[in-house]
C-alpha cells in the first residue's frame, strides 16, 4: 500500500435544491480497503456515491483520486473523455438493478468483453477466452456465454454485472446496495463470492447498503449515514461491536434481535 | 432498356429544383461542413418535400442543392434506374430543373442512389449522392442520441465492436451484410447505410463526392474524393466483401453484385447485375452470360 490515498473525500456536500442530499462528508480511502456507507433509506447514501463516482456535481467540498500514472486528481476537473476512460478501466460501478449495468440486448460474453473492445482490443477469439474466464470467475458456467442476461436469474445476472466490471482490473469499485431484492440464500453466495474477488484482487470498494450483515462481511471500514450526514465512522468490527452513537446502537440492535 | 439522355423544359412553376434559394443556400453551407469533417453527420434543417420520407427526401434534397443547369442526372435504386422510386425521382428533376437526365454511369455528372454503387469507377467529375433512413450507426445498441453524440465527440466507439462481435457469437461469421459500418480518414465511424457490404470497398479513395442525406434523420454527411474509408472488423474476423458462386447469367461478369430473380411461375432463377446499366453496356461489348438467349424480356431488357 502507498502512502497516498486512493480517494479523499473533502467536506462532500450535496443539496437538491433546498433538499439535502448529504452534508460535509469527509473521509480517506486507500488501495484494497473496502469502505461499507450504511444508513437507513433516505439518509443520504446514493447521493454520496453518485458524487464520489463524479456523476452528481456537489455543492460544497471537493473529492480527489490518485490516478493510475500517481497523479491526483480533482474528480470534477477531469474532462469527460478522461471520466469515462476512469469508468471504463480503472474504476468500477456494480448497480442494485442488474438491468441498469448490464446491456440486456446482447450475450453475456458482450457484456463481459465491452470494456475490453471500448479500450481496444481487437481479437475476437482472446475477448471471448477473457469473457469465459470471467465467467468462471464469478461462477457462471461459461456454456452460458451466448445467452443474454434475460435469461438468467437475479443472482447471475448480478454475477455478471461484477464480471462486466472487473474484466479491466479496475482498482475502485463502488457498490450501491449490490445485494439488495435478492433471495436470502443467493445473497449470500453472491457475498461469498464478493469477499474473495476483493480480497484475491486487492480492489479497493465503497459498498451502500442498508443491510449491516453485508458491511461486516465485506468492508474494513463503516462509515454511518443519518440525514445526510456522517455521523459515526471506524473500523467496521469495532463500530459494530461497540456503537457510540446512540442512532448506530439502534439501527445494530435492530438487526441483532431474532 | 435502353439507354437514354433525354433533356425536359422546366416547369416554370417552381424554383429551380424546387427549393428555394435560401434553402439551397442552408444545405450547401452543410455539405460544406459535412466534407470539412469527412464522416461527421451534420443537422440541417430538412424540408418537406412532395414526397413521402422513405422515398429519399434527404438525397433528394442533397442532390437539389447541389444540381447546376448543365448537369446530368442519374438515378437508381437497387442499382436499377427503371423502378418506380427511381423513375418518379428523376421525373421530379427533370420536371424542376429540366436538366438532362442519363442512365449511363459515365455520363452523369451526379448520380443519387438509394442502395448501390455503380460498378463502373466514379471519377473526380462525379457526385454520388445516397438517400439514407438511418444515420446514426449506433443507434443499434445506443438509443438516446444525447448520448450517441458524445460517443462520436470522444471517438467512444467500444459499442460498434460490441456488434460485430455479437454477429460473430450468434453466427460464426460477421453476418451483416449491409449497412456495414466504416471508419472514415481513421476518425469517425461512419453507416453508409443501406447500400450491400460490397460496395464498402468502392467506397475507400472513391474519387467522386460523397454526399450522404438522411431527411426524417435531418442529417447530412460526406465522404470526400481519395478518403480512407475502412470496414470495421476483428483481427481474426477480417472484412471480407459478399462473394457471389455465379456469374451474372445475362452478361457473365464475376465482379458485379447479383440479383436474384424469379424468371417464371414453375420456380425458375438467375443471378443478374444489380447495376442494369453496367450489364447492358458489358453485353453491349459482346460479353455474353449463359442464359442471355432464354430471359425474357423483362429481365433482360432490350440489350439482350
Ligand atoms: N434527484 C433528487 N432530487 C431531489 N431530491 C433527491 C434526489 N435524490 C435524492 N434526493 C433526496 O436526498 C435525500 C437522500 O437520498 P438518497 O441519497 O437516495 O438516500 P439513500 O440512498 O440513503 O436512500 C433524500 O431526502 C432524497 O429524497
Ligand atoms: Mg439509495
Ligand atoms: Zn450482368
Amino acid at each position: 500500500m502507498t502512502g497516498q490515498p486512493l480517494l479523499t473525500a473533502e467536506s462532500v456536500t450535496k443539496f437538491y435544491g433546498s433538499r439535502l442530499g448529504c452534508r460535509d462528508i469527509g473521509f480517506e480511502l486507500y488501495a484494497g480497503e473496502v469502505l461499507a456507507v450504511v444508513g437507513e433509506s433516505g439518509s443520504g447514501k446514493s447521493t454520496l456515491l453518485k458524487l464520489l463516482s463524479g456523476q452528481l456535481e456537489p455543492s460544497g467540498g471537493r473529492v480527489l483520486y490518485r490516478m493510475r500514472d500517481d497523479v491526483t486528481r480533482d474528480i470534477l476537473t477531469l474532462t469527460e473523455a478522461e471520466r469515462r476512460f476512469l469508468f471504463r478501466t480503472d474504476w468500477g460501478f456494480v448497480h442494485q438493478h442488474a438491468e441498469l449495468g448490464l446491456r440486456m440486448g446482447v450475450s453475456a460474453g458482450a457484456n463481459v468483453g465491452e470494456r475490453l473492445m471500448a479500450v481496444g482490443w481487437r481479437h475476437y477469439g482472446r475477448i471471448r477466452d477473457e469473457a469465459e474466464t470471467w465467467l468462471e470467475r464469478v461462477e457462471i458456467d461459461a456454456t452460458r456465454i451466448d445467452d443474454r442476461p434475460t435469461a438468467y436469474s437475479g443472482g447471475m445476472r448480478q454475477r455478471l454485472q461484477i464480471a462486466r466490471n472487473l474484466v479491466t482490473s479496475p482498482r475502485l469499485v463502488f457498490m450501491d446496495e449490490p445485494t439488495g431484492g435478492l433471495d436470502v440464500s443467493v445473497q449470500a453466495r453472491l457475498l461469498d463470492l464478493m469477499r474473495g474477488l476483493v480480497a484475491d484482487l486487492g480492489l479497493a470498494a465503497i459498498v451502500v447498503t442498508h443491510d449491516l450483515a453485508v458491511a461486516r462481511l465485506l468492508s474494513h471500514r463503516i462509515l454511518v449515514m443519518k440525514d445526510g450526514r456522517a455521523i459515526e465512522t471506524g473500523l467496521t468490527d469495532q463500530v459494530l461491536d461497540d456503537p457510540r452513537e446512540p442512532y448506530t446502537q439502534l439501527l445494530v440492535s435492530s438487526i441483532l434481535q431474532p | 432498356m435502353n439507354a437514354m439522355i433525354s433533356t425536359a423544359t422546366p416547369s416554370t412553376a417552381y424554383n429551380f429544383a424546387y427549393l428555394d434559394e435560401q434553402t439551397k443556400r442552408m444545405i450547401r453551407r452543410a455539405i460544406l461542413k459535412a466534407i470539412a469533417i469527412p464522416g461527421y453527420q451534420v443537422p440541417f434543417a430538412s424540408r418537406e418535400m412532395p414526397m413521402p420520407y422513405g422515398w429519399g427526401t434527404g438525397g433528394v434534397q442533397v442532390t437539389a442543392a447541389i444540381l447546376g443547369a448543365n448537369d446530368r442526372l442519374k438515378v437508381i435504386d437497387q442499382g436499377a434506374d427503371d423502378t418506380t422510386n427511381a423513375v418518379s425521382i428523376r421525373k421530379f428533376f427533370e420536371k424542376t430543373s429540366g436538366v438532362a437526365t442519363t442512365t449511363l454511369t459515365a455520363d452523369a455528372t451526379i448520380i443519387q442512389t438509394r442502395h448501390r454503387i455503380p460498378e463502373k469507377e466514379l471519377t473526380e467529375t462525379q457526385v454520388l449522392v445516397y438517400q439514407v433512413p438511418i444515420p446514426e450507426p449506433l443507434r443499434f445498441l445506443e438509443p438516446r442520441e444525447t448520448e450517441t453524440r458524445v460517443m462520436h465527440a470522444l471517438e467512444d466507439y467500444g459499442l460498434m465492436h460490441v456488434k460485430l462481435y455479437e454477429d460473430i457469437a450468434t453466427h460464426g461469421h460477421i453476418a451483416t451484410t449491409y449497412a456495414y459500418p466504416v471508419k472514415v480518414e481513421g476518425r469517425y465511424v461512419m453507416d453508409p447505410s443501406p447500400t450491400p457490404k460490397f460496395d464498402n470497398p468502392k467506397m475507400d479513395d472513391c474519387a467522386a463526392l460523397q454526399l450522404f442525406g438522411a431527411g426524417r434523420e435531418k442529417r447530412i454527411y460526406a465522404v470526400p474524393p481519395h478518403t480512407s474509408v475502412v470496414s470495421l472488423d476483428f483481427e481474426d474476423h477480417p472484412f471480407e466483401a459478399t462473394k457471389f458462386d455465379h456469374a451474372c447469367a445475362l452478361c457473365a461478369a464475376t465482379h458485379t453484385y447479383l440479383d436474384e430473380v424469379i424468371t417464371d411461375d414453375a420456380g425458375g432463377r438467375m443471378f443478374v447485375c444489380s447495376d442494369t446499366d453496367h450489364c447492358e453496356e458489358r453485353r453491349a461489348e459482346g460479353h455474353r452470360g449463359d442464359l442471355l438467349g432464354e430471359a425474357p424480356a423483362a429481365i433482360a431488357g432490350s440489350a439482350a
